[in-house]
C-alpha cells in the first residue's frame, strides 16, 4: 500500500466484485437450472430462485443416462471414464518426462541433441493438426475405445519434460557426486535423490496435467466411438445434440455441474500447487 | 547449462528416453509425416486411387473463398479473444494487485474458470443465450436486442467470443497478477513521492513494465483461439450460421475427418503446423531467457 485512498478502495473492490459476479453468473444459472424440475427449466426465461430437485437430478443423471430423449450412458460411467483417463495421462505424463529429463541432464550419449529436439518439436504438433492420420494409427493398432487408446497417445509431454529438466539443472552437482563416490549407481541415485527432491514439482504438475486430462474433448471424441467408452465432455455434447425441443436443460445442467467439479475441486483445494505448475509449465 | 557430475551407462539414458521417444515418433512424428505426404496427394471420390499432385491440394485451398474466409474468421476470433481476454483481466489484476483485504479470497474465485473444460463452458453459454430459453437472451430482448445465433453471425461470433474469454481470464488474470506483484515497490513509491497518481503511476511505470508479460500473454491467447477453442466452437454454433463462425481448426475436422476430404483435410493440416511453428517460435524467442539448451 502506497498512500490511503478510501475511494480507489472501495472502486477497487467493487471492480472486483463486480468480475467474480461476472465469473460466476453462468455457473449460478447453471445451479438453479439443476435445482429445477423439466417443465420449470424450460421456461423462458427460467426463475432465479434454487428449486429443490438438486438430488434427485443428480440421482438421475448419475444412474440413469442424462436425458429421456437420448440415449446415453449414465453419468457416472462417463465419470469414470473421464476420471481414469485424467489420472493415467497425468501419471503417465509425469512418469516418462521425470525419466527422459533424468536421462537428458545426468548422461552424454551419443543422440542426446537429438532426443532433445525431438521432444521439443512435439510442441509444433497438437492434435488439432494431425486428426486424421493419428486417428489412422489409432484404429491399426486396434486401440479405439480402449483406455489405452484414450490416453497413451497424449502422455508424449515436451513441458513437462522441460519443467523436469530445468529443476534437475538447479540440484546441486555436489549430491550426484556425492552419490557416485559412495558407489550409487543412476537408479539408485533418481531413487534416493531426485525421487524425494521432486515432490513439489510433481504435485504441482499433476495438478496441470489432471485438469488437462479431465478437459479433453476433441481426442476422445475420434477414440471413442462407443458410447461406454464416453468421456463426460463428449457425453454432454451428446446430451444437447437433440435439439431445443429434446434437450432437457435441468438434467444437462446438472451434468455441467457434476463435470466441473472434480477439477475445479482441485484447482481450489490446492490452489498453491496450480499456480506454481501454471507458472513453471510456461517456462 | 551442464552437469559435471553425470553417469556413465551404455543403455540406461536409452532405456529412460524410450517410453516417450516411442510415444513421440509412433503418435506425432508417423501422423505428421502422413499428414505431409497425404497433402501432395489427390484421392479420387471413391478413395480407389491416389495421385501425385505435388502442391495442387494447396492451390486449390488457397484459391477456394471458403478456406480464405475461414482464415479471415480465425484472424477476427483470436484478435477479440486476446484483446477482450487481455484487457478484462489486466483491469481484473491491477485492482486485486491493489486490495488487501479479501486478496486471497478474490484471487480463488476468479482462477477457477481455467479447470472448466471448453465443452462446458460452450454448453454453458448456449443455455444462457438460448434464443427462446436463455436468461441473458431474455435480458437482451428487454434492451431491444433480438438475440439470435442461429441465423445472425454477428450474434455467433460474439457467443464464442465470450465463451472463450470467459474461461481464459483466469490463466491471464494469474499471469498479470504475478507480472505486477514484480514490480519493485521502490519505483511505485519513489513516483508517488514525486507526486504521481494511481492513474499516471499506472501508465508511466506500471503499464511499461508489464510489456513482456503481456506481450506473452498475447501468444499464448493467440495460440489458445486457434488451437484450444475446438471444443467450444463444436458445443454452441458448429461452425454456423452457414460457415460464418468455422475456424480453421473446426474445419480441418469437418472436412477431414466429417467429410472425408483426405487431400484438402492434410493440406489444411500442414498450413495450420506452419502457423504452430511460427507461434512457437514467437514465443520461444521472446522466453528464451528462461529456457536454456
Amino acid at each position: 500500500m502506497i498512500e490511503r485512498r478510501p475511494i480507489l478502495d472501495a472502486i477497487s473492490h467493487a471492480v472486483l466484485i463486480i468480475g467474480v459476479m461476472l465469473i460466476a453468473f453462468p455457473i449460478y444459472i447453471a445451479f438453479v437450472a439443476s435445482t429445477q424440475t423439466a417443465e420449470q427449466a424450460a421456461l423462458a426465461p427460467i426463475s432465479l430462485i434454487p428449486g429443490d430437485q438438486l438430488l434427485h437430478n443428480f440421482a438421475t443423471v448419475l444412474q440413469g443416462g442424462a436425458s429421456a430423449n437420448v440415449d446415453i450412458s449414465p453419468v457416472a460411467q462417463m465419470m469414470w471414464v473421464s476420471l481414469v483417463s485424467a489420472l493415467l495421462i497425468a501419471v503417465g505424463k509425469i512418469a516418462i518426462s521425470m525419466l527422459s529429463a533424468f536421462a537428458l541432464v545426468y548422461f552424454r550419449f551419443p543422440g542426446r541433441r537429438l532426443f532433445f529436439w525431438m521432444i521439443f518439436l512435439t510442441l509444433m504438433l497438437p492434435v488439432e493438426v494431425r486428426i486424421n492420420p493419428t486417428y489412422k494409427v489409432i484404429s491399426d493398432f486396434g486401440m479405439l475405445n480402449s483406455y489405452a487408446g484414450l490416453t497413451v497417445p497424449l502422455i508424449a509431454s515436451a513441458t513437462a519434460t522441460f519443467l523436469f529438466r530445468q529443476f534437475f539443472l538447479t540440484i546441486p552437482d555436489e549430491l550426484a557426486e556425492a552419490a557416485r563416490i559412495d558407489g550409487a549407481g543412476p537408479i539408485r541415485f533418481f531413487k534416493d535423490v531426485i525421487w524425494p527432491l521432486s515432490r513439489t514439482n510433481l504435485l504441482a504438475l499433476f495438478v496441470i496435467m489432471f485438469i488437462y486430462g479431465w478437459n479433453q474433448y476433441l481426442w476422445p471424441l475420434l477414440v471413442a466411438t462407443e458410447q461406454s467408452m464416453y468421456p463426460i465432455g463428449v457425453g454432454i455434447k451428446r446430451m444437447i445434440a437433440g435439439g431445443d425441443a429434446a434437450v432437457e436443460w435441468n438434467l444437462v445442467m446438472a451434468t455441467l455441474l457434476l463435470a466441473m467439479i472434480p477439477p475445479g475441486l482441485i484447482v481450489v483445494l490446492m490452489q498453491k500447487w496450480f499456480v506454481k505448475g501454471l507458472v513453471d509449465s510456461e517456462k | 547449462m551442464e552437469k559435471r557430475a553425470r553417469f556413465r551407462s551404455r543403455w540406461v539414458p536409452y532405456a529412460l528416453l524410450a517410453p516417450q521417444l516411442i510415444v513421440t515418433v509412433v503418435f506425432f512424428f508417423w501422423p505428421a509425416v502422413q499428414a505431409l505426404y497425404q497433402s501432395v496427394l489427390l484421392q479420387d471420390a471413391f478413395g480407389l486411387s491416389t495421385e501425385f499432385v505435388w502442391f495442387e491440394n494447396f492451390k486449390i485451398l488457397f484459391e477456394d473463398p471458403a478456406y480464405l474466409t475461414s482464415f479471415k474468421t480465425t484472424g477476427l476470433f483470436s484478435v477479440l479473444v486476446a484483446v477482450t481476454g487481455l484487457a478484462v483481466s489486466l483491469i481484473l489484476a491491477v485492482f486485486a494487485d491493489r486490495v488487501v483485504r479479501g486478496a486471497a479470497v478474490y484471487k480463488t474465485l476468479l482462477i477457477w474458470p481455467y479447470s472448466v473444460s471448453p465443452v462446458v463452458v460452450g454448453v454453458l453459454w448456449m443455455f444462457l443465450l438460448n434464443p427462446t430459453l436463455g436468461v441473458v437472451a431474455h435480458l437482451l430482448r428487454h434492451v431491444g436486442i433480438e438475440w439470435n445465433h442461429l441465423l445472425n453471425a454477428q450474434h455467433a461470433m460474439i457467443l464464442i467470443v465470450l465463451a472463450a474469454v470467459w474461461k481464459q481470464v483466469s490463466y491471464n488474470f494469474l499471469f498479470f497478477l504475478a507480472g505486477l506483484q514484480s514490480i519493485p515497490k521502490s519505483l511505485i513509491e519513489a513516483a508517488a513521492i514525486d507526486g504521481a497518481g494511481p492513474v499516471r503511476r499506472f501508465f508511466s511505470i506500471v503499464l511499461p513494465l508489464l510489456t513482456p508479460t503481456s506481450f506473452f500473454l498475447l501468444v499464448v491467447n493467440i495460440v489458445y483461439a486457434f488451437f484450444d477453442t475446438f471444443a467450444i466452437v463444436e458445443a454452441t454454433t458448429q461452425g454456423g450460421p452457414g460457415k460464418e463462425t468455422e475456424i480453421l481448426v473446426y474445419k480441418v475436422f469437418n472436412d477431414g475427418f466429417k467429410g472425408g476430404d483426405l487431400g484438402s483435410a492434410a493440406a489444411q493440416s500442414v498450413v495450420l503446423m506452419l502457423i504452430v511453428v511460427a507461434l512457437t517460435v514467437l514465443q520461444f524467442k521472446y522466453v528464451e531467457k528462461k529456457v536454456q539448451y
